[in-house]
């Protein structure tokens, strides 16, 4: 039962890390309908920044608490800036051409992104300062569940409540879903679709910059290749949650994580990302739109 | 649609990054390729009873830079020893000839090579060219022995006693590994953890096989995990679930700094043991208080031994260079075969297989002997552990 119990904190804990950044892709494509390919890089360019902070910060002797939400802060205001900008300069001068020139644009942007660090940074792993404290009540539990873990399955909470709060009851929330509905429409009533994506960019950007901060605090290392296959496992996630869907998001990132988990635990890790994407075809076959998708209207 | 006036500025902004990315790329030094060209060995003269050393490798194509530092060290060795009149007064003539690695070349190579008369062979360098000639030799009776050929088999199959070498084979890590859990740390269960990859799973599989071999072990879990996943805890579980005292992971240090961590975090003290692809600075660096006590083998160190030092400055003073792949073995191989044939001052292949098992010698590698199959004794890889921040040799 312990043994169960470990995996299943294990795959929440990966769920977790695939659902703030599954949010983001989640989110881009239910307003424009674009596999943000880019959305991994900015959650490694996230983790990068606060490592840089955090470093400063430590020099200068700042305590633990003060570093973490500081480093936090600017990772996010950065990543959103990268994410803000990538969106005008690689997607909005292609929303009018095929679906297929933006994708391309995307992968195109993903690359960059991934050579631009290696080269301004490094190519080695480097190691990523534990930012979270270990909590005192957990320390008779900390074989099963550490401060870090806690502090991600919080966060993901908070930040799909947030999310879904957002979108449901304001006014931004209420553009974004009359621009997802159909945006030439909502341009009409007077909705600013321009800048309704670019606080969906900004927005998604943020949570992975949050994904990349709190996950390499709790791996401990980074490199300029870390977005990649995170970014890869949380576009799986969001597909078979019903990509577009919020709640589907962080469903499906849980129900990855954990299969993950089970499938290494009672079987074996060799064929884990076999099982994984077996998993997903299993899924679409039966519901080709995701487990909480919609299946898509197409706009008349 | 209103065009946002600052647009073409971000534009511009990411037009001078990129600008500035080709400059970097430009910047880089364009170091020329290393000329590939090699001078045929030092035409000696014929002289009355020179010895001949057959020194055979890949000397063109693509593999080139395996190959021709081998002949730089027997030149050196041989221009050495000739200046100081040769063996027992015998001049040393080298016969260099080239079999591009292939197995199919190599045969031809060998069968050149044995009408020419040659004493004793240093190569080849390839297992798989290696292996094609041996048999020639064998049938000719004449000894080769390899600075690289690291292929298991050439040695401990039996079918080449003919066949020596002066570089460790690819178990030896793997065997290094599960002899020091067995004998060393007394262990009984042992989890073989690989990365799927051709080094790691290569070396996991010997792992288990010795393991397998050996009554006092058991392994009580065997997995290929996932490189580059985002984190290893489902794993680690299962490591901690089978019981198992110690793992054995073959693969490279950022899996095994991540798989460490996360033992180490859910105090689990299992001992960690790895191979060379983790015995590096790297892993100490990112594992950081978590490396402490991990176990890695790596490479015997050679630097601090003189000869290895000398044949280095030998090397610099002649061809500008430092040295390439495999010259210390080669090194070490040309002196072993040169020694054998001045101690017993023959060139018979019985008297000189006695030689090369029973005396020892002193090369850069070290004071070396060989096995009874061919193996370097005092070769190879050594046990090394983390203690405070860096890799200690365990004697």
């Amino acid at each position: 039962m312990d043994y169960f119990l470990e995996l299943f904190l294990g795959g929440l804990t990966r769920g977790s890390i695939y659902a703030l950044i599954a949010l983001g892709y989640t989110m881009v494509y239910g307003i424009i309908q674009l596999i943000n390919f880019a959305h991994g890089e900015i959650y490694m360019i996230g983790a990068f920044t606060a490592l840089i902070v955090a470093s400063i910060l430590t020099l200068l002797g700042w305590n633990q608490v003060a570093i973490i939400l500081i480093a936090s802060l600017v990772a996010v205001v950065y990543s959103s800036a990268y994410g803000f900008t990538i969106e005008k300069v690689a997607y909005k001068p292609l929303r009018h051409a095929p679906r297929l020139s933006a994708l391309i644009s995307a992968i195109g942007m993903s690359l960059f992104l991934q050579n631009y660090v290696l080269l301004a940074q490094t190519s080695d792993f480097l190691p990523f300062p534990s930012l979270i404290p270990d909590f005192n009540f957990l320390k008779n539990y900390e074989h099963i569940v550490r401060s870090s873990e806690i502090v991600i399955y919080a966060t993901t909470a908070i930040v799909m409540v947030l999310l879904t709060f957002m979108i449901k009851f304001t006014k931004m929330g209420k553009a974004m879903r009359a621009t997802a509905q159909d945006r030439e429409m909502a341009m009409l009533v007077g909705v600013d679709v321009n800048r309704v994506i670019s606080v969906t960019f900004i927005i998604g950007s943020a949570t992975a910059a949050l994904g990349g901060v709190l996950i390499a605090s709790h791996i401990g290392q980074i490199n300029f290749y870390i977005g990649f296959i995170a970014g890869i496992k949380a576009f799986v996630a969001a597909v078979l949650g019903g990509i577009g869907s919020m709640p589907g998001a962080v469903l499906g990132s849980l129900v990855l994580g954990w299969t993950e988990s089970f499938f290494t635990g009672y079987v074996s890790s060799d064929y884990e990302d076999v099982f994984a994407f077996l998993f997903l075809v299993f899924i679409l076959i039966f519901r080709p739109a995701g487990i909480l998708g919609r299946s898509d209207t197409d706009k008349v | 649609m209103v065009k946002h006036p600052f647009r073409k500025s971000l534009v511009l902004i990411f037009t001078i990054l990129f600008a500035c990315m080709f400059l970097f790329a430009c910047a880089e030094e364009q170091k020329p390729a290393p000329e590939a060209k090699q001078e045929a060995a030092a035409p000696a003269e014929k002289e009355m009873g020179a010895i001949k050393i057959g020194v055979a490798g890949p000397h063109s194509g693509d593999l080139a830079s395996y190959g021709i530092p081998t002949i730089k060290a027997a030149e050196l060795v041989v221009e050495k020893r000739n200046a100081m009149n040769g063996i027992n007064g015998r001049k040393i003539e080298l016969v260099v000839e080239d079999d591009v690695c292939k197995p199919e070349v190599a045969a031809n190579t060998a069968t050149k090579v044995v009408g020419d008369k040659v004493n004793v062979v240093l190569g080849h360098i390839c297992s798989g060219a290696t292996k094609a000639a041996l048999g020639i030799y064998k049938d000719s009776k004449i000894i080769a022995m390899s600075p690289s050929a690291t292929n298991p088999a050439l040695t401990q199959s039996g079918d080449y006693p003919n066949f020596y070498r002066t570089i460790a084979s690819d178990d030896a890590q793997a065997q290094l590994e599960v002899a020091f859990a067995l004998d060393k740390l007394k262990l009984t269960k042992l989890a073989v953890l690989h990365d799927k990859g051709d080094y790691g799973k290569g070396l996991a599989e010997f792992a288990k096989g010795f393991l397998e071999k050996d009554p006092r072990g058991e392994v009580v879990l065997y997995e290929g995990i996932t490189p580059g996943a985002v984190d290893y805890s489902a794993v680690v579980q299962k490591i901690k679930q089978s019981g198992a005292e110690a793992v054995i992971f073959g693969g490279y240090h950022p899996e095994a700094s991540k798989i460490v961590s996360q033992m180490r975090k859910k105090a689990m003290d299992t001992i960690f043991i790895s191979d060379d692809g983790v015995k590096d600075d790297t892993f100490i660096k990112v594992a950081g208080e978590y490396a402490e006590g991990v176990y890695a083998t790596g490479p015997m160190d050679t630097s601090q031994n003189p000869m290895a030092i000398e044949a280095v400055e030998a090397h610099k003073k002649k061809y500008g260079e430092d040295p390439g792949a495999f010259f210390l073995n080669a090194y070490a191989a040309s002196l072993a075969l040169i020694n054998a044939i001045e101690k017993t001052g023959s060139t018979d292949y019985d008297v000189l297989s006695g030689a090369l098992k029973s005396e020892w010698v002193a090369t850069p590698l070290g004071i070396i002997k060989f096995d009874e199959r061919g193996d370097a004794i005092g070769v190879g890889f050594a046990m090394y552990q983390v203690q405070n921040g860096v890799y200690v040799e365990i004697k």
